[in-house]
């Protein structure tokens, strides 16, 4: 009985503190709610537009010849990208074997043996720093040491250009990763009597390899979406290059090059090339978004 | 006792030197190599500005810091200016961030409160960071072909009827610096929200607690509490996009317009230094590379000298939490 009439004494005294429905105060919050909501939903829709048009656009021709040819003569109909793809396919593949042990070596330094030391604190420092470059500055770099005194323009500067890209999103995620590793394992793996290299090549580096490949497609889906940075190092192609002494088409670099040029059978290509693009990079960015996520829980 | 211990040292000792050698130089070689692929890392930012520097010597000898403020381009003559792209890098980036920011920061408060259920806000949060994930090649296209023809009669109205004010003035044709900053303003957003979201989320909540005892509404304390609280994070953001928004190259080169002239009018096109050297190096000359080389070392302190700030605030605000 006392207990009843104790709540609701204190439930009127709730009702009291409560702003009063219709108040300035009440309206305040009500259209600063609103207007952050629509906030929200609007900044979504670029997104929504991009990936629709894209897919209109780009559908039409979507077909395996574009996959199997190379891009025809300005004006002309039909063709594909096969040569960009490959193109695309082999710069990031030089990039990959240049910032993967660059990133990865460097990661295990950050987290193995430098973890809270100021050398380590000035690496992390740079590197998030690197990230914020300019990517066309990267293609600047490798223009003036590859291209310059290595015979010219080839998917090598290319992959030199954007391995710069790289680097510091393997290293910076690769050591997040290996810091998830419990400190117990390591211990574990000393006291059974195994050397440093080998507790971190045997048993650290095993433990965190999810994430390591996580790292790596992060850095791959940011590398291969980028033209600026090929622009001057790896050129442009219009016929198939399996030599990374030479230029070579890319997927980026033939979007752009096809959107500039008043040829109405190009730009449909170009459209077409950003949805296959788009696709490979939206569902990789899901997926290792996906798989990260399974990881913490 | 003393003895023991003496005893037991020689004993670690024993083991120690036990070890055969190969074990022990494949530890120390492993250490070293580690530590001189983290080095790189570090010492490659360096060596990207000296190398720029370097490429870029013979002209900053020739032309002098009057290149930073004389505005002709004329590779026939070789006379190269670049304050107009010096401006219209700057321009575009702070349009941009004028748009961003109030986006940003209101998408990223909207976020870390729980207006709307958890698992609706994170699919929200993974839309956003898809955002970031479009190459901006493909942004770039979408500009030309959707984005230029879809907003022409808005710059025309804006025209005709503000056309008096100097920054509306001029014939809007679609490719100008205001196109430009629309679409980077997208392009920064997620930095600015995802930093700003997380700085806001890692506020104590005792700040929240206090402000709401106090009888402050929720967005009195999102207002006078948790913003000025996590400022420094959102400032940090903004600077990150601001560097972000300046470097930008394959938006600017398809959708600025490229023309080398100092307007005032956002409507005019324009140019950046990203959109210049992407657009001119692959055919320039032997003195023009030079040129642009210079020009690509005054991105870099310009970008740079942003990012160092930004990163010092955040790591700074960090450190205190």
């Amino acid at each position: 009985m006392t207990q009843a009439s104790q709540d609701s004494s204190s439930d009127a005294m709730l009702e009291k503190l409560k702003t009063k429905p219709g108040s300035t105060k009440e309206l305040f919050n009500k259209f600063m709610t609103g207007l952050t909501a629509f906030f929200t939903v609007a900044i979504l829709i670029p997104l929504v537009a991009v990936v629709f048009d894209v897919a209109r656009e780009g559908v039409g021709q979507l077909g395996l010849n574009v996959f199997t040819e190379r891009p025809p003569a300005p004006g002309l109909t039909g063709g594909g990208f096969g040569n960009a793809i490959v193109g695309t396919l082999i710069t990031l593949g030089i990039a990959s074997l240049i910032a993967i042990p660059i990133g990865v070596l460097a990661a295990i330094y950050l987290s193995e043996f430098g973890r809270g030391t100021k050398v380590a604190y000035g690496i992390r420092f740079a590197a998030n720093v690197l990230t914020g470059v300019p990517a066309i500055l990267a293609g600047l770099f490798s223009y003036s040491i590859v291209v310059i005194n290595f015979g010219g323009f080839s998917a090598f500067a290319g992959g030199v250009a954007l391995s710069v890209l790289m680097i510091p999103i393997v290293m910076r995620t690769t050591e997040e990763g290996l810091k998830l590793v419990p400190r117990g394992m390591r211990d574990a793996s000393l006291a059974v009597g195994a050397t440093q290299f080998q507790t971190i090549a045997k048993v650290v580096v095993p433990a965190a390899l999810p994430t390591i490949a996580t790292a790596v497609t992060l850095a791959v889906a940011r590398a291969g979406g980028e033209a600026a940075p090929l622009l001057f190092t790896a050129l442009n192609n219009n016929f198939w290059s399996f030599d990374p002494g030479r230029p070579i088409a890319t997927l980026p670099v033939l979007i752009y090059f096809f959107s500039i040029i008043p040829y109405r059978p190009q730009q449909q290509l170009a459209w077409t090339a950003a949805l296959v693009l788009l696709g490979i990079i939206l569902i990789v960015s899901v997926t290792s978004r996906f798989l990260t996520r399974q990881k913490q829980f | 006792m003393s003895s023991f211990a003496g005893e037991s040292q020689r004993f670690t000792k024993q083991m120690i030197s036990k070890r055969n050698s190969p074990e022990r130089i494949a530890d120390q070689g492993f250490f070293w190599l580690t530590l001189v692929m983290a080095a790189s890392v570090a010492l490659l930012l360096i060596w990207i500005g000296l190398q720029i520097f370097t490429a870029a010597f013979p002209a900053i000898s020739t032309y002098g810091l009057g290149f930073l403020t004389s505005t002709t381009w004329n590779p026939v003559s070789n006379v190269y200016g670049l304050l107009p792209q010096i401006y219209g890098t700057l321009v575009s980036a702070l349009v941009a961030l004028l748009i961003a920011v109030p986006l940003g920061v209101g998408v990223a408060v909207f976020l870390s409160e729980d207006f709307i259920p958890y698992t609706l806000r994170d699919a929200i949060s993974m839309g956003i960071e898809l955002i970031a994930a479009i190459p901006s090649v493909v942004l770039g296209l979408w500009g030309i072909f959707v984005f230029v023809p879809f907003m022409r009669p808005f710059y025309t109205f804006l025209n005709s009827t503000l056309g008096w004010i100097p920054l509306f003035a001029g014939s809007p044709r679609g490719f100008s610096l205001l196109t430009l900053s629309l679409v980077l303003s997208v392009m920064i957003m997620p930095i600015i929200i995802s930093i700003s979201r997380g700085t806001l989320n890692q506020l104590p909540p005792e700040l929240r607690l206090g402000a709401m005892a106090l009888g402050a509404t929720r967005w009195e304390t999102i207002l006078r509490v948790l913003i000025p609280a996590g400022l420094s994070g959102i400032i940090g953001s903004v600077m990150l996009a601001l560097g972000r928004a300046m470097g930008e190259t394959m938006v600017a080169a398809m959708l600025v317009g490229n023309a080398n002239r100092l307007s005032a009018s956002l409507l005019d096109p324009g140019s950046t230094i990203a959109s210049l050297i992407a657009s001119q190096f692959a055919e320039a000359g032997r003195v023009q590379v030079q040129v642009l080389m210079y020009a690509g070392l005054v991105l870099m302190f310009m970008t740079l000298v942003i990012n160092i700030v930004a990163e010092m605030i955040i790591k700074k605000f960090q450190n205190i939490e």
